[in-house]
């Protein structure tokens, strides 16, 4: 069952080669038209390359969160979802529990980062928390698990930097290239040959980041479906996840800590426009209502087999989403269980309990008067005291 | 003369390999086999862990209970028994105590105190994502039993596995009907 992480990682490797090869392609082109030296050019780009995929490997999921205004929570934080993170780290057999962290912002979106299992987070939206009921949570956190499990978040994150990289080179080749050009020398000893090399150094920048991007985004969308599938197996239960992507795509709020470096991160396209117009080809995540319709259509056969049945059932011909090898281990039919049992409070409540332990977390005290008002004092207060402003109790305050 | 003796040795050297690797999946899968089971362990103690908690909570609240609180107290104590007498025994003991705690958990609506004390209801999330976890290790294991077992009877790793003395991997099935659907309890 776990083989399809072994197929992922032959289609990475050839995906990260093709994206190489345009960069070095590129690179030394630019080198030749701009410098006069391609191998000058090579080594420029390698070097731009290399800087930032370690800067990426290493520091890229902090940069992520603190760009998100992530807030690490703990098991005494927000029991509930501490738990749903255990249940899902179990059913996907991930030795080391995920860090967690929670974002302050109504908009509904949960996204994963760490460059392998041992380094890896799950981040959701408080929103997210207020919005979604156990199982649906469960569907969205089996989802991210998935990533993690799956490694596409390294991946993602390597294609990503390379793509950077090529769009970059090309921007700045061009600027240099149409404006600059005090390196170029005289054209007069030349000849055709340099025209040559011009024209397809000109030709390669305006197509190496378009092609770029769409090798990028194909297998964006792809690794979605995949880990759709592997969501509805770890949870068993894939009417969870099509409820929560109903939900969340039809809440008009966006995300407002997202970019576009950081959209292919999250759960659903954070810059979609509502409808399917804007998830075409252009898109890093697939259609949601596809999705939806896929994961409801897998009735009661929840292995991966099944859910390669009902992507095909839309997709007349073409190829599928799950590799054969993995397909082959898993041929036994897994039945799809009732949704786990678990408590879960009302909205109000969940969005209170959400609110509560961000205030907690940004280190608010809380304070309740004898007449029953509570009071939230921020860190920075630095009166001893303070006067409740409905019965006039004065309340004295240890500052730490 | 040279030339043939390279391409047997080039065969031989490819094979073993082949070998080792096949050796070693199996070894792997053998051992997430033992690993998942191993996960399934630490879920039960750890619901063993809660209970006597769950009981001092709940006591002052539930009066006229003693029964129910009995039967989960004593169907704690055969499960713990249990866990050394058998894959059999043992599911059939956690199971009993499941109903159990879905019994008190049923008994536990009628008394809004209760409902309303914070202690409870964190010990309620605690054991019910417990018992969430109880089953997602069981999936967890059977899935990883499943994957071993088709690595020992597809070829060409049978044969690897027939030497190496790989036995198929052993199920957790419920036998009993009532465990097998999950407590159903609502906790609205």
């Amino acid at each position: 069952m776990w083989e399809q992480i072994r197929d992922n990682q032959v289609r990475s490797v050839i995906l990260v080669t093709v994206l190489g090869f345009i960069l070095i392609l590129l690179g030394s082109l630019l080198g030749q038209t701009v410098l006069g030296d391609w191998s000058v050019g090579l080594l420029l780009a390698l070097l731009v390359w290399i800087v930032m995929t370690l800067v990426g490997y290493f520091q890229g999921d902090s940069i992520l969160l603190s760009i998100s205004k992530a807030r690490k929570i703990g098991p005494d934080d927000l029991p509930r979802v501490y738990n749903v993170v255990e249940e899902m780290k179990i059913a996907c057999g991930l030795e080391k529990m995920p860090d967690i962290y929670i974002v302050d912002d109504p908009a509904m979106n949960a996204f994963a980062t760490g460059r392998d299992k041992n380094h890896a987070s799950v981040t959701v939206t408080s929103g997210l928390l207020q919005k979604l009921n156990r199982d649906e949570l469960q569907g969205v956190v089996g989802h991210e698990m998935a990533h993690i499990r799956n490694r596409d978040v390294l991946l993602m994150a390597m294609c990503s930097i390379l793509l950077g990289t090529i769009v970059m080179l090309a921007w700045y080749g061009s600027r240099i290239l149409f404006f600059g050009g005090g390196t170029r020398r005289s054209s007069s000893g030349g000849g055709s040959a340099q025209i040559i090399i011009l024209l397809v150094a000109i030709v390669l920048m305006i197509f190496a980041p378009i092609m770029a991007q769409f090798i990028y985004l194909a297998i964006s969308r792809k690794r979605e479906y995949l880990a759709d599938a592997s969501s509805a197996l770890y949870t068993r239960y894939p009417e969870g996840l099509a409820s929560a992507l109903e939900k969340i795509a039809a809440s008009t709020e966006q995300i407002k800590s997202a970019n576009n470096a950081t959209a292919p991160m999250y759960i659903l396209n954070p810059f979609r426009k509502g409808g399917r117009v804007a998830e075409d080809l252009s898109s890093t995540h697939p259609p949601t209502s596809e999705r939806i319709r896929i994961l409801r259509s897998m009735a009661g056969n929840v292995s991966l087999a099944g859910y390669e049945s009902a992507y095909n059932q839309s997709h007349k011909g073409g190829g599928g989403i799950i590799p054969g090898s993995a397909l082959a281990a898993v041929n036994a039919a897994v039945q799809s269980n009732p949704a786990t049992p678990g408590i879960m409070p009302a909205e109000k409540e969940r969005a209170r309990e959400a609110s509560d332990a961000l205030w907690k977390l940004n280190k608010y005290r809380e304070i309740t008067c004898n007449c029953g008002l509570k009071f939230k004092i921020p860190p920075d207060f630095h009166s001893n005291t303070f006067n409740c402003p409905r019965c006039g109790t004065v309340h004295s305050l240890q500052h730490r | 003369m040279l030339v043939p003796i390279l391409v047997i040795l080039g065969i031989v050297v490819v094979v073993i390999l082949i070998f080792a690797g096949i050796y070693n999946g199996l070894v792997g899968a053998r051992n997430q086999v033992k690993n998942a089971w191993a996960q399934i362990d630490v879920q039960l103690k750890r619901r063993h862990d809660l209970i006597p908690n769950l009981v001092e909570t709940v006591k002052g609240y539930m009066q006229h209970e003693r029964g129910t609180l009995e039967a989960v107290t004593n169907a704690r104590t055969t499960a713990i028994k249990a866990a050394d007498s058998g894959v059999a025994a043992q599911a059939k003991a956690e199971g009993e105590l499941s109903q159990a705690l879905g019994r008190l958990f049923a008994v536990a609506e009628s008394y809004p105190d209760l409902k309303a004390s914070q202690n409870f209801l964190a010990l309620q999330e605690e054991l019910t994502s417990t018992e969430n976890k109880i089953s997602f290790s069981r999936q967890f294991y059977n899935d990883s039993v499943l994957q071993y077992n088709n690595k020992t009877q597809m070829f060409p790793s049978n044969i690897v596995a027939s030497m190496g003395g790989f036995k198929a991997g052993e199920f957790f099935e419920v036998t009993d009907t009532v465990e097998r659907e999950a407590p159903k309890v609502s906790f609205s």
